[in-house]
């Protein structure tokens, strides 16, 4: 009883039924219920059932009410944080059908007849003879077509369907334009100025204080040309934007650890890339005291007083830093563009 | 069965002239020649169990889906132009935003029932996606994916994984800054592919993200490609079961050559109607009374941000989970980049673990040699190393569940977030086969603990002392039903391989091979208990007399065990268990 039987390669699996334990004692009685012979509880459940169906339509006349009584736009939270017009037709609209659900359920477990029925099952598999004329008639197909015999024809129309493959694949070639070099580019530039992301505001050093940190953007975000059009908008403002976003950062320069890294800040003002170089979300969780950035993504830990090199999280590469100085006029400038692609790595990034 | 159908008797039992819909059904049979298969359809038997209805909660919320979606499409715009927003909602009042976003703002403050809609639409998807997961879960553990419904197992997986395409592409059409940055890390997904990455990106962005191509193309793939290749095949998941008949469970008169139950009509059109009608107001009341996806409170997307805690839809869980357990791995060497960190857990870990489950059925089935067709459906605790395996999957999926949430689990918890994500990557390798043992030694005991109900009959709860003094508890024997209930199941037999060697000395073919499979057929069965024989169980009542002696003199104090809990009226019984 506790170790299985043990067959030869002959009959794996299981061993087929040949004396079971307990013979099969075969369907039990059917049992009737209150509503087969009490023709109280029938008219009851009828009862029931007609109730339920009429409650659904005074539910979905009141529907209709709530759609045209209730207002809706100027204040969403009226009723529990939502506006009134959707608790009151959601509220409507689910007892309506839930009436009907709950009635027809009535409706089969109580009046409905409920004596089993038996249906027999088939074999998936057809009968061995219409498998037979299957074959055969496939065989004759196959042989009146002659691919067999004609192994050219064949070839070269699977070769032709082969070779139909391309221009399905080509005519998917304008979907969009090649990468080029654009993912190792943005439009920051020598003596671009790093400004504030919300207004645009210029940054002169003294603006920072000691563990401040300020997102920011290039100015040529918020510049317009002669007519007063803004340089930059749209959709190429959106793509700019997901390469050249930034972080200022003030750290006391002698918590610097790394002094490459510090060369290419202001008086401990570093600004570094603010597009994660995971899968490219914006980082912007600040641990002051730790210097320590961390995405709210995935949680990949940045150290900023160290190259924003990785100290915890999915993250492969360091952040970019973008090497700033001050201008004549004193406001914080990019020295150049980053100098290695930002966000997420791909093949040819190098 | 009986045959004593009793009704009102206020019918006739035939019409006296033909019905109207005989008549339509004549004019239809006569163009469509429909009654030969409808014969056989219309009182079709399926079989009652409450795990059958769950496959019924996905079909339904599809057709919600189906419904609410229609609606939504009348108003919605799928497309990427800027405009200034001006509609009623007075805190994104003047903001330059998507088409698609003031289009979904619209939907939800200017459209009546317009956030309903949007809402039901929602949970609904939620729903379809749980509901599909559950089912296969039930179809697993129960061993329904066994032959012939291997195909219907894969349609099923992949209808799951379109399912859950559906669902991002869905909920990516909002443009919102939460979707806007699910969108960015699929970005950097599909970047981190070898070789193409860039290209690849580029081609589905139509230029560099977030570009103004994907919300169009998503709107295409989530209104038509997706809704009409889960239609298609939902259709031929449902033929498959309409052929091969559904599972029952083992019982009194259930066996593998028939299908006990109620006939579809009316019974199962009224119950499987009835249940379209439920899910669909429990949706409703769901759209009406909670709050998803609440787009206006995110603001429009912007690459430059971000907001704290960001969760995808629940069913992404696991794709998050994987990707922030990962190290940081990657690889720089010849002037390229391979990003391990997200190409294993991005794109390779999710489409190996649907491989193992959609190729399942065929190992299980190399394993055991069992190449028969099966009907019946069988007890979880039957078949100990399936449902362990279960059990350890439900555990990774668990675990990157809550590695998906690791920062909401560190607020709320006041927990620290790196000791969360150091303790999930090693937990995602230890805790599941622990879980697997425990699980397989589990069914294993229920096995044991079914043989001994069989040998010796239930725990009655009623407890005898002897006449020196000692204490017995009185076994009853099961009814007849609930015993053959028990033992309607197959004896496992292990595979124990080929011989090495044929009378001549030749070395069999494929020696090695077999030598695995006989070694995974003794690790899959083995330990299992078997049901007892027929002269197991004579023996067990034989025990059963003797104690019968045993209690002999016991007999005018014996009780059947019903004297005290009301169950019938014990005034002049005898008090004594007549065997």
């Amino acid at each position: 009883m506790t170790t299985p039987d043990t067959h030869g390669a002959g009959e794996p699996g299981h061993e087929l039924v040949a004396a079971e334990p307990i013979a099969d004692p075969g369907l039990p009685e059917h049992l009737p219920r209150p509503t087969d012979i009490d023709p109280k509880a029938e008219r009851r459940a009828e009862r029931q059932v007609a109730s339920l169906f009429m409650l659904s339509s005074v539910f979905a006349v009141l529907f209709c009410v709530a759609y045209f009584a209730l207002k809706i736009g100027k204040d969403p939270s009226v009723f529990l944080g939502m506006g009134a017009s959707n608790v009151a037709l959601g509220a409507c609209l689910g007892l309506a059908l839930l009436c009907i659900g709950v009635g027809a359920i009535q409706w089969s477990r109580k009046l409905m007849n409920d004596h089993e029925i038996v249906e027999y099952r088939h074999s998936a598999a057809s009968p061995e003879e219409d498998r037979v004329e299957a074959l055969a008639a496939l065989d004759a197909g196959i042989e009146d077509s002659g691919i067999g015999r004609r192994p050219l024809v064949r070839n070269s129309l699977l070769g032709a369907m082969a070779f139909l493959g391309l221009p399905a694949i080509v005519a998917l070639r304008d979907l969009g334009p090649l990468p080029g070099d654009k993912l190792a580019h943005t439009v920051w530039k020598k003596n671009m100025r790093v400004v504030q992301d919300v207004d645009g505001a210029q940054i002169k050093p003294e603006d920072m204080e000691i563990g401040q940190l300020v997102n920011a953007e290039p100015q040529i975000f918020f510049a317009t040309n002669a007519e007063g059009e803004p340089e930059v908008e749209g959709t190429a403002l959106l793509q700019e934007k997901a390469k050249a976003a930034v972080i200022l950062v003030r750290m006391l320069p002698d918590d610097i650890k790394d002094k490459h890294s510090a060369n290419w800040g202001v008086e401990g003002i570093l600004c570094f890339s603010k597009i994660c170089t995971h899968v490219g979300c914006p980082i912007s969780l600040w641990e002051q005291q730790t210097h320590h950035l961390l995405c709210p993504c995935h949680q990949s830990t940045f150290d900023l007083a160290d190259g924003a090199k990785v100290i915890f999280g999915p993250a492969g590469r360091h952040l970019p830093q973008l090497p700033i100085t001050v201008d004549a006029d004193g406001y914080l400038v990019a020295q150049s563009d980053f100098t290695e692609p930002v966000g997420p790595s791909y093949w040819e990034r190098g | 069965m009986t045959t004593t159908a009793s009704t009102n008797g206020t019918k006739p039992a035939a019409a006296a002239k033909p019905s109207p819909a005989a008549g339509i059904a004549n004019w239809a049979d006569e163009r469509l020649g429909i009654a030969t298969s409808a014969k056989k359809q219309i009182r079709k038997v399926f079989p009652d169990h409450w795990s059958f209805m769950l496959c019924e909660i996905a079909l339904w919320s599809f057709v919600i889906l189906l419904l609410t979606g229609v609606f939504l499409s009348l108003w919605f715009t799928p497309s990427m132009g800027e405009v200034v927003y001006n509609g009623s909602y007075n805190q994104l009042r003047g903001i330059h935003m998507s088409e698609a976003y003031a289009s979904t703002l619209n939907i939800s403050f200017d459209v009546r029932a317009g956030l309903l809609m949007r809402q039901m639409h929602h949970w609904a998807a939620m729903l379809f996606i749980a509901a599909m997961l559950v089912h296969m879960m039930r179809v697993f553990v129960t061993g329904a994916f066994r032959k012939p419904r291997e195909l219907n197992w894969i349609i099923g997986g992949v209808l799951l994984l379109l399912g859950i395409l559906e669902g991002f592409a869905g909920y990516s059409l909002p443009d919102d800054l939460l979707s806007g940055t699910g969108l960015r890390i699929a970005d950097g997904l599909m970047k981190a592919t070898p070789v193409l990455g860039s290209y690849m990106s580029f081609f589905m962005f139509g230029g560099e993200f977030p570009g103004d191509q994907i919300i169009p193309r998503l709107y295409t793939a989530h209104v038509l490609l997706i809704p009409g290749l889960l239609l298609a095949l939902i259709a031929a998941h449902m033929l498959l079961l309409v052929y091969h008949k559904h599972t029952q469970w083992p019982g009194p008169g259930r066996t593998e050559q028939n299908v006990v139950g109620y006939p579809m009509m009316p019974v199962y059109a009224a119950k499987a109607g009835g249940f379209f009608f439920i899910v669909f107001g429990v949706v409703a009341l769901m759209g009406g009374l909670m709050t998803i996806n609440p787009v206006w409170r995110f603001g429009p997307y912007n690459p430059a941000q971000v907001t704290a805690g960001s969760q995808p839809d629940w069913y992404m869980g696991i794709a998050e989970g994987l990707l922030r357990i990962m190290p940081g791995w990657e690889t720089h060497i010849w002037g390229i980049t391979m990003s391990w960190n997200v190409f294993l857990p991005g794109q390779v870990a999710p489409m190996a673990l649907l491989g193992i489950v959609l190729a399942y059925p065929f190992l299980e089935q190399w394993i055991t040699g069992d190449k028969r067709e099966h009907h019946l459906l069988v007890r979880p605790r039957d078949a100990p190393t399936r449902t362990a395996i279960l059990a350890a999957m439900v555990t990774v999926y668990g675990l990157l569940w809550a590695a998906g949430g690791n920062d909401i689990l560190a607020t709320q918890f006041h927990l620290d977030l790196n000791t969360i994500t150091y303790f999930m990557r090693g937990a995602i390798f230890i805790v599941p086969p622990l879980v697997f043992i425990v699980a397989k030694r589990w069914c294993i005991s229920l096995q044991r603990h079914d043989n001994d109900m069989l040998l010796h009959g239930y725990e009655s709860g009623v407890i005898m002392r002897d006449a020196l003094g000692g204490y017995t508890e009185k076994h009853l024997p099961l009814s007849e039903d609930h015993a053959y209930k028990l033992t309607a199941r197959d004896r496992d037999v292990v595979y124990t391989g080929i011989t090495g060697a044929d009378s001549n000395g030749v070395p069999a073919p494929n020696v090695r091979v077999d030598q695995i499979r006989a070694k995974l057929s003794k690790a899959w069965f083995a330990t299992n208990v078997q049901k007892p024989t027929r002269a197991e169980l004579d023996e067990g009542h034989h025990h059963a007399e003797l104690e019968h002696e045993h209690d002999a003199p016991l007999e005018d104090h014996a009780a059947d065990g019903h004297q005290f809990d009301g169950r019938h009226d014990v005034t002049g019984d005898d008090l004594t268990h007549k065997h």
